[in-house]
């Protein structure tokens, strides 16, 4: 919210002059018989995708010639609002002419930018994209039901993000490898949840299976246990610095124990390991002496120097020995 | 020709109440709290207004007429002080109300159920109104206020404020009603039916936007909303709006003077337009009986047709209509009136709304009846609910498998 969401602005207005032209007059709006199709050799394809109990829907022909599989002509049937008619438009125009293998690459960010008038400005504000979704299932229908597969098999992927086309592999390798930590993150470099948003969290336009700020908790807590079983499995022989606070003070009592402690017991004496803190400079490590160590004139001094020189030789150069 | 017919939303200010509130900016601009005469000069024109007021609802001398600065503040001012009085500082901790009121009503009892409040939202019948049975039998003993509208803004139906008011009054419960969508179109007389709280809204009948008002029975007690100087007896602080007050007044005098005749008129034209329109087309449904219906209201649904669509086309056409269509609003779910009155899931997202006011004439009547029918035309033209080829066996489409 700024000052230039506080009149919400009108949808229509954002429309690019593409979607306005096609919505008045659909190029390509029309059926496809069988008997046209038959009478020139070609092979007639007809898919549904949605319906109107949905709010949305589209009927797209497909007349396919068998020799190359080319589509030579396309016609498409809709019901929706304008946003729906003209990217049903633009999609049955950028299908004729294409091979059917061609056209199953079509994606709605094809048609969205097909219905752009300049390159770089949205044909429709964001809270419309969902609207050109359709075009990209019901071309992979289409192309199921001519090559006899199932549509699904064209989708390898799970796709959390319609609109912008993100799949829940791309998701997770880029919060992993960019180590991101907020949905915001996540919007910058994959522009997934960046227009319709109905994919950040449960309660936007439309309800779906995965969510980001899900994928980003789930990727996050794997990452953390990943990192503290890699730690684990270091044990108190891997990187001091990157241990878990149980894993350092176990390192620091196991370094203790094999060059130390032997001593202050020799002594009547020993010691135990009370807390550590963390800064960017120094690991502090606090200790308490126990029985003749405390008081012992040299605690403070000798003994004290020779735990920290151990524990800085061992572990971490970063170490800071203070008796409390 | 260009045609309005969204005057649920909002209506064109009477010229009449224009005129009267134009003195009120420039030449008698005092603040009235003010003790000169800069500040009384505006007395005599206030109370007219106030008398114009009461009046136009026909409340009593011991009510109170609150100027607030809409509805929605009328609204949110019953509830969320019937929460601090019953419920934060009482044993009360229930609130119903219906399904298909207005934002500013399921907002706020949303808010309030977010701080513990129950929250009860009845269901409406076929008809889209509340039964006032179904309202008695979710009253309990804990129940603070029932909030139901007086009319509802996409149908226009009437819902039996009467009945309802005998239910509170019976169980000793508040009860509010929204009458933005019936003050000004149908006769509303706070001394036939028993109402704790009424808010109103200027620019539904004609009256200028930016002002609304609360009546409150009996000068009750109503935690205010806004706190700040003695005005309106420090029920509603703020520097009075003199010119809208006065607009206001002047607004609702204009609109129930003589109100049968005036739905009368309103009513020959919205049912003329409602028959034309289902002569012309088939497969259309209006929704509800017009006897129990505000006058100027026709929700209309078109199979086949999306709303937003349809609205393109009226648009194109200059003609203002408006849809609940999911399509067109924030969210993508079907119209919760549509389903709620258990229209075919279909008609959910079709629905078109064309408001009537007294100042829509025969001739736009006529122009808007010929370009709905060519807008409908053309949009089933290029409807798949109106192809004639069948998809390829196995193209079919599953039951709304599409990712809404």
């Amino acid at each position: 919210m700024a000052k230039n969401d506080l009149l919400g602005g009108s949808l229509w207005d954002q429309y690019s002059n593409k979607v306005t032209t096609l919505m008045n007059n659909p190029q390509h709006q029309g059926e496809i018989t069988e008997e046209a199709a038959a009478a020139a050799g070609h092979k007639l394809i007809v898919a549904d995708f949605g319906a109107e109990s949905c709010g949305d829907a589209v009927r797209l022909y497909w007349e396919v010639d068998p020799a190359t599989d080319t589509i030579v002509n396309s016609k498409f049937k809709s019901f929706g609002c304008g946003t729906a008619i003209a990217s049903s438009d633009m999609m049955t125009q950028l299908c004729i002419g294409k091979t059917v293998q061609e056209a199953v690459k079509i994606t709605n960010i094809d048609v969205e930018l097909a219905l752009r008038d300049t390159p770089d400005v949205p044909a429709v504000p964001p809270q419309k994209m969902h609207c050109s979704v359709m075009a990209y299932d019901v071309i992979k229908k289409a192309a199921g039901l001519y090559l006899g597969v199932e549509a699904a098999s064209f989708e390898d992927e799970i796709i959390v993000c319609e609109c912008a086309r993100v799949s829940l592999g791309t998701l997770r390798e880029v919060i992993r490898l960019n180590d991101l930590k907020t949905v915001e993150q996540i919007t910058d470099y994959t522009k997934a949840g960046g227009f319709c948003k109905s994919c950040i969290k449960p309660g936007g336009h439309e309800a779906r299976e995965y969510y980001l700020v899900d994928i980003l908790a789930d990727v996050r807590r794997e990452m953390d246990e990943e990192k503290m079983r890699a730690a684990a499995d270091a044990g108190t022989h891997g990187d001091f610095e990157t241990m878990t606070l149980v894993q350092k003070i176990k390192a620091i009592d196991s370094a203790i124990d094999e060059s130390v402690r032997q001593f202050l017991v020799m002594d009547g004496g020993n010691m135990e390991v009370i807390d550590i803190k963390d800064s960017p400079e120094y690991i502090d490590v606090y200790i308490r002496y126990l029985g003749a160590c405390s008081g012992c004139a040299s605690s403070t001094t000798g003994t004290l120097y020779a735990i920290e020189a151990t524990l800085k030789e061992k572990l971490s150069q970063k170490i800071r020995v203070l008796p409390i | 020709m260009q045609v309005y017919l969204d005057n649920n939303a909002t209506t064109m200010v009477d010229p009449a109440v224009v005129e009267a509130m134009i003195p009120f900016f420039g030449d008698i601009y005092g603040n009235p709290n003010s003790l000169h005469r800069y500040g009384t000069a505006s007395h005599p024109a206030i109370t007219k207004a106030i008398n114009q007021m009461y009046k136009g609802i026909n409340a009593g001398d011991n009510d109170d007429i609150i100027f607030t600065s809409c509805a929605t503040e009328s609204n949110n001012w019953v509830l969320k002080s019937v929460w601090v009085d019953k419920i934060l500082n009482g044993d009360k901790n229930h609130i119903v109300t219906t399904e298909v009121e207005h934002p500013s009503i399921l907002s706020t009892c949303k808010f309030l159920e977010e701080q513990g409040v129950k929250v009860t939202y009845l269901p409406v019948n076929d008809q889209g109104i509340v039964e006032a049975h179904t309202l008695r039998s979710f009253i309990t003993d804990k129940t603070a206020l029932v909030s139901v509208m007086w009319a509802n803004n996409e149908t226009g139906m009437i819902f039996p404020i009467k009945e309802i008011g005998e239910i509170c009054r019976e169980r000793g419960v508040l009860f509010h009603t929204d009458g933005v969508q019936a003050v000004g179109k149908i006769p509303v007389d706070v001394q036939d039916v028993h109402v704790d709280f009424m808010s109103m809204s200027a620019h539904k009948f004609h009256g200028p936007k930016g002002i609304g008002a609360l009546y409150i029975r009996n000068s009750q007690e109503l935690t205010p909303l806004l706190h700040g100087g003695e005005h309106m007896g420090g029920r509603r602080s703020g520097t009075l709006n003199v010119p809208y007050i006065i607009g206001m007044g002047k607004a609702l005098e204009l609109a129930t003077e003589n109100i049968e005749a005036k739905m009368a008129a309103i009513r020959a034209k919205r049912d003329r337009l409602e028959d034309a329109l289902i002569a012309a087309l088939e497969d259309v449904m209006v929704v509800g009986s017009r006897e129990n219906r505000t006058p100027n209201t026709i929700l209309i649904s078109i199979r086949g047709v999306e709303g937003e669509g349809m609205l393109w086309d009226l648009n194109n056409a200059l003609i203002g209509a408006s849809t609940g269509s999911a399509c067109a609003s924030e969210d993508l779910e079907a119209n919760t009136v549509m389903l709620a009155i258990g229209a075919d899931h279909e008609l959910a997202h079709t629905g078109i709304r064309l408001s009537l006011s007294r100042f829509t004439t025969d001739e736009e009547i006529d122009y808007v009846i010929d370009a709905f029918k060519k807008a409908v035309l053309r949009l089933r033209a290029i409807s798949s609910s109106y192809a004639k080829v069948q998809p390829t066996p196995g193209g079919e489409a599953g039951e709304c498998n599409i990712h809404h």
